[in-house]
Order: structure tokens, then sequence, then C-alpha cells
């Protein structure tokens, strides 16, 4: 008896193997379908970076691009109950505009020639510059005072090969998967410093748990003009966009999604950029 | 102490195996002292980077969907990869040379490389000759690498599981008539799934372990991935870690012991053939040129 | 067809292989030397070391590997200054980090591998060496492990074989090794499939002459019984 239970059983195992198998694909298939609905909208933003876009406790999103992305959405005519969030990891950006998975990136997404063969930028919404944060007694005060000092970035950043290709051949670099890594190596004292935006690593800063310890050095080491990404071609959706950042600015939004989220951080931002100004 | 690497301790052992306890002990005591002393210093212990693990916002928000991709990526794979296997196992003891010779290509190929190579270049091929949204690809990459490398290890189980029966049952269902297709689904292949049960169970250690690779390398929002998610948030790295190690430990120790009771269970079973792949013995049946089953441990990488 | 190869020279294609080829010998030298101790710790008389052994072992085989190299990184070296005596070269620290991961995942392994094998020597053999009066290190050193030792090369082979393809974990730390090579090449060529069957073809020369040969000399050592 045992025995054929046993193997009852494994039978029901494979069977269901392959059911499932099936069911798997379904599955997969309806959620691919589902991205061309017709009453949401999917917005691409990083779940990760604190006053930018941040995935908070809860599910709730905060940050400057999140509220960037809820105005234009609804100047765009999508209520915010009608915005789906989806995470657009940096290298993916441009993969899933080109696929349409998304209707619009606002995603620390800077304006460079490179991507713009590949996607159409709106914006830019806001400069911001390469910088590096360190601890609040160090005596870093130019890039090149980083020539033997312990670097760190995430993986696939360019900022990090910037200062050490431009400024600082000498510098120790290493790559982690994330800013709050690099936090906690810089905190520790394993790293000297951390780059990449400003506006990125005042958001960091600003955490409870690391305020008052780091300092943004002010280098202003290049300028990212942050653009909201669009699929290349889809000229109505920029028209939009632009016409919805313009009037974010002028209604006074653009000042307070930037008192909101940047305030805390004490980041000093640059004004409100013109529409199609980008600033090399 | 039923080891036959030593008698029973008589007095001058006892106070010998005494002193090495004491010494080991202090040695390890002073380990995590210093670990301890090391951690409070950093503020590691500092209680506000702990206290989220006891709201369930953390949980409901990034670790329970973090562990659900994991589980889920980690069923996919198996369910998946052991038919693929099933068939691959067979295939390898087909007596058709042309049968036999590719399947045992393919099965030797993926076993000799590395899973996270075959991650990559799925979750390549995926972005540039499928359209599989960008959302969903990291999945797909990461069990098409599972599915890749698994097959051909759950391949090599079924060999071993149909190989570890008593010849006799192949040479009854000879004798009474049947055909080989015949012998093989009705005679063997059932007692084989028997028999490689809790080898088929501790694989499953191997995939959820290895899920962790594409969280880490392409992105895939899986334990391992959300943790940097909730780390943003708490600016907790340690802790989220040391947390994420624990499930994980926690996780693959269920699935372990269900292994081995499943194991024991068969074992004990009067009604089977007596033979059993047991969790242990497939580390063996990575061998390419295993012939019958010995008995090693060593578990599976 | 091959032109894309000659682009990379930091590093070039045979120098990421070699970085491989690299992290599998320390890590195999080392895991084999650590795995041994957590062997002899899980057969010897002391219930203290026999737990801590086997605590190790259940502890270390559960976790991700990914998990266990990542925290060489930001557990080990950043909070625990850890600096593997290089805290000022990054290449050097992380390769070395990467490597203590290894050892101590793959020594687990190891030691069970290990642990089986003296399973598998005949009980008679400890006997005699006892009834001589040898003692335990003795029994171990000249009886036992010997013996062992040559009916572990098979399961000790696969465990090599897993090792050489682990190594590319060490990835997800920013070890140069080949798997970093080969996500930064498919990310950047248009030959996904070529690169595929490159980085494939060489995990293939690794692994298998490795295999062939421990599976030849595992049953030419077989004790025969």
């Amino acid at each position: 008896m045992k025995l054929r239970k046993v193997t009852a059983a494994s039978a029901a195992v494979f069977a269901l193997a392959l059911t499932a198998t099936a069911c798997g694909g379904d599955d997969s298939d309806n959620s691919g379908s589902s991205s061309g609905g017709g009453d949401k909208i999917k917005i691409g933003i990083k779940y990760d970076q604190p006053g930018l876009g941040l995935k908070e406790p809860g599910g709730t999103f905060a940050g400057f691009d999140v509220d960037v992305a809820t105005y234009v959405a609804k100047e765009l005519g999508y209520e915010p109950n009608q915005i789906e969030w989806v995470e657009t990891k940096s290298a993916d950006r441009e993969n899933a505009l080109e696929r349409g998975d998304v209707k619009f990136i606002a995603a620390t997404y800077s304006i460079t020639d490179e991507r713009k063969e590949k996607v159409d930028f709106a914006g830019p919404y806001l400069l911001a510059h390469q910088d590096l944060l360190v601890k609040k007694d160090a005596d870093i005060t130019k890039a090149t005072d980083l020539n033997d000092k312990k670097l760190c970035s995430v993986v696939g950043s360019t900022s990090a090969q910037n200062v050490k290709k431009d400024f600082a051949p000498d510098a120790q670099l290493t790559e982690r998967g994330g800013y709050s890594e690099c936090l906690s190596a810089l905190q520790s004292g394993a790293v000297d410093a951390l780059t990449t935006d400003d506006s990125i690593l005042a958001g960091y800063a600003a955490q409870d748990q690391y305020k008052g310890k780091f300092k943004l050095a002010g280098l202003k080491l290049s300028n990212e003009n942050y653009g909201i990404g669009v699929k290349k071609g889809d000229t109505e959706t920029v028209n939009k966009i632009n016409d919805a950042l313009e009037k974010m600015v002028s209604d006074k939004s653009w000042d307070k999604a930037v008192e909101a989220n940047f305030g805390p951080a004490e980041y000093k931002n640059e004004p409100a950029p013109q529409i199609g100004n980008i600033v090399k | 102490m039923t080891s036959v690497l030593y008698d029973a301790p008589g007095p001058k052992a006892k106070r010998r195996n005494l002193i090495f306890s004491v010494v080991f002990f202090v040695l390890l005591a002073l380990l995590l002292w210093w670990v301890w002393q090391v951690m409070d210093d950093k503020g590691q212990l500092e209680w506000s980077l702990w206290k989220p693990f006891t709201t369930s916002e953390a949980w409901t928000t990034y670790l329970l969907p973090g562990l659900a991709d994991t589980l889920k990526a980690a069923a996919l794979a198996m369910v998946i990869a052991l038919p693929l296997g099933a068939i691959l196992g067979i295939a390898r003891m087909s007596d058709h040379r042309w049968v036999r010779i590719p399947a045992a290509v393919v099965v030797e190929f993926f076993r000799a490389i590395p899973v996270l190579l075959l991650m990559l270049f799925a979750n390549e091929f995926f972005a540039r000759s499928t359209d599989v949204s960008s959302a969903d690809r990291p999945l797909y990459a990461v069990v098409t690498g599972l599915v890749l490398y698994n097959a051909s290890v759950l391949a090599e189980v079924v060999r071993a599981g149909i190989l570890a029966l008593p010849k006799g049952q192949s040479e009854a269902a000879q004798a009474i008539g049947l055909r080989k297709s015949q012998t093989m689904s009705s005679i063997l292949l059932p007692q084989a799934v028997t028999v490689m049960l809790p080898a088929i169970v501790s694989q499953l250690v191997v995939i959820v372990k290895d899920t962790a690779l594409g969280g880490v390398m392409l992105g895939f929002t899986e334990l391992l991935n959300s943790r940097g998610t909730l780390a943003a948030n708490y600016a907790n790295v340690i802790p989220s870690f040391i947390v994420v190690a624990i499930i994980f430990i926690v996780l693959n120790f269920i699935v372990t012991s269900f292994a081995s009771w499943l194991e024991g269970r068969l074992r004990r079973s009067k009604r089977s053939t007596g033979a059993v792949l047991g969790a242990e013995e497939v580390d063996d049946l990575n061998a390419a040129e295993v012939g019958g089953t010995r008995k090693t441990g060593g578990g599976v990488l | 067809m091959f032109d894309f190869i000659s682009d990379y020279d930091d590093p070039s294609l045979l120098g990421a292989f070699w970085v491989t080829v690299q992290l599998t010998v320390f890590s195999a030298i080392g895991s084999l030397i650590w795995g041994t101790l957590l062997a002899a710790m899980r057969v010897s008389p002391v219930p203290l070391m026999r737990g801590f052994g086997t605590a190790y072992v259940n502890i270390v085989r559960n976790i991700p590997l990914t998990v266990i190299i990542v925290f060489t990184s930001l557990g080990l070296a950043d909070i625990f200054g850890v600096a593997m005596g290089a805290p000022d070269d990054f290449e050097l620290k992380y390769f070395r980090l990467a490597v203590l991961g290894l050892v101590a995942y793959t020594a687990a392994f190891v030691c069970e591998a290990i642990r089986s094998g003296i399973n598998t020597v005949p009980v008679g053999q400890a006997e005699a060496a006892r009834a001589l009066g040898l003692s335990f290190n003795q029994v171990l050193r000249l009886v036992v492990l010997p013996q062992a030792f040559r009916s572990v090369i098979g399961p000790l082979a696969n465990v090599l074989i897993a090792l050489t393809k682990n190594t590319t974990v060490a990835a997800t730390i920013g070890v140069a090794e080949a798997a970093l090579l080969m996500k930064e090449m498919i990310e950047n060529e248009a030959q996904t499939l070529l690169i595929g069957a490159v980085f494939a073809f060489g995990f293939v020369v690794l692994t298998l002459p490795t295999g062939l040969i421990l599976n030849w000399l595992s049953k030419r050592l077989a004790v025969k019984r």
C-alpha cells in the first residue's frame, strides 16, 4: 500500500510539474499583455534612492522624481491612483522604453548624447552635479585630493569611472550593488568618498542613521541634466510632458516638490532649468 | 561516542578531552566576544537598525515579496527542469547511439558551465531577441539559467535512480514480455521516482541558493535584492544582511530536513525495493563517470 | 569574427580566465586545509568540537554563496576591518576576500566529503591501529586519513569542479574574473551568442579535464577491498 501511495504521489508530482509548467507560461503571458491596459499608466522610477525615488515601508513611493512624475501624469490625464510604478534600474532604462514597458521614466535619468540615440527626452527638470560625499571631518576639497584615496560607487555607474579617468587616476575604486552599501563602508572608514550626483548623495546623507556624519564636497564635477525619458519618436508625449513641466514650474509646484524632498536634506539645488536648455 | 576511531575514553583521555573542550570553548568565546565588540563599536547593534524587523511593514513591503520571488523562481525552475531532466536522463540510457550521445553531450555541457554565465547569457538573449517585458526579464533569465543547469543535474539523478534499482526488476519485466518502453514506463520509472525523491528535494536547496545570483547580477527582485531596497530605507546594511542569511538558513534547513525525513521513511518502507537515492548522494552523481551509486556524502554545491 | 576579444585588455580574455584559475587554485588549497580540519573536528572525541563542526557545515551549506561572498566585502572588510593584508590595493583586497569566502563555503563540502570518506574506512583498520597502541592523532594521521583521502578523490573532484564554476560568484564583489568580463562584453557587443560560446568553451576546458583526470586517479588509487 505504502509503495503505491508513494508512487501515486510521485506521479502526481510529475503531472503537477507538467501542468504547472503550462501555468507558468500562461501567467507571464497575462502580465505581459496587460501592459497596454487602457486606464493605467506605467511610470519607471528608482526604488532605492531617498529624496528622489524610494519605496517606503507600506509600499508607498516618495521623492522628487516621484512628485514630478505624479504631476506630469496628472497633466496627461491620469490620477495618482491610476499610476502603476515600475522599478527601472539604471541599466534597464533604455530597454524598458524601447519595448514600451513604461510610458515614461523619471529616474535620475541624465540627458546624454549617447542615450539620445536610443530614447527621447523631455525636460530637463533638474540640474544636478556629480559630487563627492565624504566624512564630516575629511579634508577633501578638490577632486585631485582623491589620488591615493579609496572611492566607492555603484556597479554600472559612470561617475566613478569619470573621476578615475579625469581627476584622480590613482584612486582605488570599489563598486557596490547599491549606494547604501557604499555609505556603510564610508561610515566605517573602509572607503574615503562616495561619488555620484549630489541630489542622490544629499538624500542618503539626510537619513536618520547618517545625519550629521557626512558632507558634500561641493565640487560640481559634471552637469547632470535630469530629463524624462520617452520612447524614441514619441514627440507628442515629449511635448505634453514639456508643457506639464513648464506648468509645474510656473504654478510653483516644482518649488514645493523641491522643498518637500530636498529641504530635509539641506540640498542646495539649482533653480528650475529651462525646458530644452541642457547645460553641458 | 560510537566512533570507530577511538575507544570509550578512560580517565586520562577524559581529562585531556576536558582540556581540549575548555581551550576550544575559550577560543570560540573570544572570537564571539570580538565580533560582538566590533559590531558594538561600529554601531551595528543599535536598536534603531534592528527595530525595522519587528515591524510588519518591513516584512510585507520588502522581505516577503522578495522571498515570494525567490520561491517563485525556485519552484518554476524545479517544475520545468524535472520533466526535462527525466527526458534527458532516460535518453542518455537509450540503446540507440544517436539518442544517447546527443543527450550525454547536452548534459555534460550544461553541467560544465557556471549557472551565473547561463543566467547572464539568458538575460541578454531575452533582452535582444524576445519581447519579454523588462520587468519580467530577470525572472525569465534566472529560471532559464537554473533550468538548463538543473535539468542536466536531474538527468543524472534520474539515470542513477534507475540504475540503483535491482537488476531483477528489468529482467522480470523482460521475462513477462514487456517492451523496452513498457519496462521503462510501468516498471522502472515509477520505482525510480520513489528512489530519487529525496535527492530531488535536496536539489531544491541548490536551486533556492542559486536564485540569489540573479538578485545581485541581474537585478532580479528576490530576497537578497529586496534587502537592498530595505537597507536604502532604514540604512541598516549589516543587520538586513544577517536577517536575510537567517531566512535562507531556515528555509533551506526545512527543505533539507524534509529530504532526510523522506529518505528515512523510504528506507524503512517494506514495500519498496530498498534502493533509495539519498540526499547526500547527489554529489556523487555530479561526477561524469558514475556507474552505480557509491555511498559518499558531501551534498551539492 | 573574434575581433571584439582584442578590444578588451583590462583584463583580457586570457587574463580574466587566469584570475578564475587563480581563484580556483587558492580556494581549493584553502578549503582543503580548512575542510580537513572541520572533518577532524566532526569526528573528534571532544563534543564541543563535534558540535561546532556540525553547526558550521549545516549553516554554511544552507547559505547562498552569493550571500557569503558579498558579506566578506560588506561585513568582514567594511565593518570588521579585515583587509587581507592589502588595505590600499582594492584589486588584491577583493580578490583575497573572494578567496576567503570561497574557502569558507567550499570547506563545508570538503568536510562532508572527507567525513564520509572516513566512514568508508573499515572499522577493523582503526581497531587494529588502536590495538597497536596508536593515539587518536596517530590513528587519524597514519591509518585512517591516508585511506580516506583515496576514497574521497572522486567526491573531492566534484567539489573542485563545482568550485571552479563557483568562482564566477566573485564577480559580485567586482573581482575581474571571467564572468565579469563576459557581462561587460555581452552588454557592449552585438555577438551575444559568440561571446557566450567563447566563455562556455573556456569553462568546459577548465572543468572537463579536471573531472577526467581526477576520476581516472580515483579509480587508480581506489583502495582495493
